[in-house]
């Protein structure tokens, strides 16, 4: 039985008792807003490459469209995602609707869309805090504050209320990731608004206390709302795909408690060699290190849940989306720890090569696990009992995937280089370069990388295209 | 025998042990930093930024001047002789929000007062190409016909002030006034430097008639690091 039939089929029996309008809407949300990520991450890409594409208006400069492309992977994309694939999978998993039925599960999908809609549309008007990851303003984030406090009890609630005995791993995931970005986002917003009918607040810290709590936000922002969230995607789907049971239970548990302990300490690895004190880098140095360590028995876990069961790989484009994930989850797990270390950071801070580490999580395991749920999802939620075709999956799989390559050494290359060109010293025991000579010499890798996004978005048309016609019920066109 | 069946069976349990497991580390490397004394290295000089300079400072945020442009310098050989002094906690102690930044696509910042001169900047920011033919910096030529009303600057100064600024009432007062003053070469600045000692005065934008966001935005450059007068420091105050 292919792990299609088996979720129609899981589908069929329970078509009462889920809410999946929700979810569907979700879905559709996502794509769209995967597109318009990408799409703004292509043209910021060009605009380092070509700054005439700034166009000198105060609404198209990269100082406003960074957030604009960075809130839209992150929360718009990737957390429309979550909150769809959470509903999705905590009923499923409990065998009972989501608490607090339609009317909840409704209004935290869409306040959470107004929060975006809200966030990016300040953004292009210049209202920002400045927080990376955190830029919407405190009107903003007092309505995310509701609407994800809904989204807790709504997730608890159906917990609680769930009719199998256990509560499964990957709702572990899911909770922690709802409840860790809630305590993240309530502290790291506290803020002064000047006027209650104003847009402009002030941090309530500053300097270094600032610096460190942004940080502890903003990799946690990385921890539990791109890892923990997604691990919960992970759990649930390679699983469901694969037709098998998690690899080890028991390192899913060891895999839970050692990843969402030891990621919150990890912050500091951003602030090395700042005036932030010595002992606070040097705790984050070595909680990050240790941070690989779950980060594998996580990657482990997820690739062995495949034994037995690897020639679905060659058929079913969801799982090679969901495996090649985790495999880009651990490389990025890899290069993360080895860039905390304070000498590596040393080279490495400031330079495009943190921007290459970032979109290798981004694009290889946030992206590519969501690529791999709509693949699965879209024919389970629209009762079709295959995609409309596997063929334009493939595509879009090698299609995406040389664009990531592209991408990420690109990213190496040139921050490498602009790394070592910052301190080289000619042989008088003078610099060698001047600032501007390395931004010239970045050039040709900025044009290499937008080539490598320009890919990945025309493989997220391409998935669209193929979900909007699996949605509609199309016949899959016969191979050649 | 202790089994995990006892936390994934129980919702409360698991959401509670989550919660304990997820906050212990932000909880031993935040609180510290606000009560170990030496934290912030014990240096004059640093003052609150003068009415202006948090207009220009806030107009620096508004375009995401962040993104690209560090300011932290690290205590290495080539940032120092590239960049000056290494920044100390003590030099963004007043910054709410901090801007130290996480990306060089330009140069670092953190000293950049008083390296160029009020007319390269605003040169610079209208076309940056102009004078730095390799540059992919964007241009911002509007700053100049952006008129600057700060009619509710008292306002920001007391929203600052709650959250641990020491403007003194006399400040607070005097803050409308004194955005005009530090635009005027020709203005009486005797308390305004008082107030606010080593602020650059000055027609930043080359017409102290008309008080446009480039006024302000180059008055916060010009004072970017120059608070601190590092001939001055010794060693022992700049121990964490």
């Amino acid at each position: 039985m292919t792990a299609t039939t088996m979720a129609v089929g899981a589908r069929s029996e329970s078509r009462e008792l889920y809410l999946e309008d929700v979810v569907r809407v979700s879905m559709v949300l996502t794509v769209f807003w995967g597109i318009a990520a990408f799409a703004v991450g292509l043209l910021i890409a060009l605009q380092l490459a070509f700054p005439v594409l700034n166009f000198d208006l105060e609404w198209t400069t990269f100082g406003r469209l960074r957030p604009l492309h960075t809130s839209a992977a992150i929360f718009a994309f990737g957390g429309t995602a979550l909150i769809g694939s959470s509903f999705h999978v905590v009923q499923r998993t409990c065998r009972a609707q989501l608490f607090g039925g339609e009317p909840v599960a409704w209004f935290i999908l869409m306040g959470y869309q107004l929060f975006i809609v809200v966030a990016a549309t300040g953004y292009l008007l210049g209202i920002t805090q400045s927080r990376e990851y955190a830029e919407p303003e405190w009107y903003a984030d007092l309505w995310l504050t509701l609407v994800w406090v809904v989204y807790l009890v709504a997730f608890v609630g159906t917990l609680v209320k769930r009719e199998e005995p256990h509560i499964y791993v990957a709702n572990w995931f899911f909770l922690a990731f709802i409840l860790t970005v809630a305590l993240l986002h309530v502290v790291n917003n506290l803020a002064m608004p000047v006027s209650v009918f104003g847009t402009k607040s002030y941090s309530a810290f500053a300097g270094v206390q600032d610096a460190l709590t942004q940080w502890w936000y903003a990799h946690n922002a990385v921890g539990f709302f791109l890892t923990a969230g997604f691990l919960g995607m992970m759990y649930y789907f390679i699983p469901k795909a694969a037709g098998r049971p998690v690899y080890s239970y028991r390192l899913s548990i060891v895999h839970f408690w050692s990843l969402i302990f030891l990621y919150i300490w990890a912050g500091p690895h951003h602030l090395h060699y700042t005036a932030l004190p010595e002992w606070a880098q040097m705790l984050g140095m070595a909680f990050s290190i240790m941070l690989w360590m779950p980060s594998w028995g996580g990657m482990i876990n997820g690739l062995m849940t495949l034994s037995g069961a690897w020639d679905k790989l060659r058929t079913d484009a969801s799982l090679r989306f969901s495996v090649t994930a985790v495999a880009f989850y651990g490389m990025s797990t890899f290069e993360g720890p080895v860039m905390s270390i304070r000498p590596v950071n040393a080279l490495s801070h400031y330079t495009d090569w943190t921007i290459g580490h970032v979109h290798s999580g981004a694009l290889g395991w946030v992206a590519f696990i969501v690529f791999g749920m709509l693949y699965h999802i879209v024919p389970v939620l629209w009762g079709r009992k295959d995609l409309y075709s596997r063929r334009l999956a493939e595509v879009h799989f090698w299609i995406s995937t040389i664009g990531i390559v592209l991408y990420i050494t690109a990213m190496w290359v040139s921050g490498i280089m602009q790394g070592l060109m910052w301190r080289a010293y000619d042989e008088l025991g003078f610099l060698q370069y001047s600032f501007v000579e390395t931004v010239q010499a970045m050039h040709p890798f900025y044009v290499i990388r937008a080539m490598g996004g320009a890919l990945f978005l025309i493989g997220a048309l391409v998935m669209a295209y193929n979900l909007w016609r699996t949605a509609r019920g199309d016949a899959a066109p016969a191979r050649v | 025998m202790f089994s995990h069946a006892k936390i994934e069976t129980n919702t409360a349990l698991l959401l509670v042990l989550a919660l304990l497991t997820v906050a212990i580390g932000g909880i031993v490397e935040i609180i510290p930093l606000y009560t170990i004394e030496t934290t912030i290295e014990r240096v004059q000089g640093v003052r609150p930024y003068s009415p202006l300079e948090l207009v220009g400072r806030n107009i620096y945020i508004r375009e995401g001047c962040y993104l690209c442009h560090s300011q932290q310098i690290h205590p290495f050989r080539d940032e120092v002789e590239r960049y000056g002094h290494y920044s100390l906690a003590a030099e963004s102690m007043y910054d709410h929000p901090f801007q130290w930044g996480s990306k060089r696509t330009g140069p670092d910042l953190a000293r950049v007062g008083g390296k160029y001169s009020n007319e390269w900047h605003v040169a610079h920011m209208v076309q940056p190409r102009s004078v730095v033919p390799e540059s992919i910096m964007p241009g911002y030529p509007f700053l100049l016909d952006r008129t600057v009303n700060a009619s509710d600057i008292a306002q920001h100064l007391r929203a600052v002030r709650k959250v641990g600024v020491p403007y003194t009432d006399e400040m607070i007062e005097n803050a409308r006034a004194d955005i005009d003053v530090q635009q005027n070469p020709d203005a009486d600045t005797t308390d305004f430097a008082k107030r606010y000692p080593k602020a650059v005065v000055g027609a930043f934008d080359g017409n102290p008639a008309r008080l446009t966001e480039m006024d302000a935005l180059v008055a916060y450059l010009q004072v970017l690091g120059t608070m601190v007068d590092f001939s001055a420091v010794t060693p022992q105050q700049l121990k964490q």
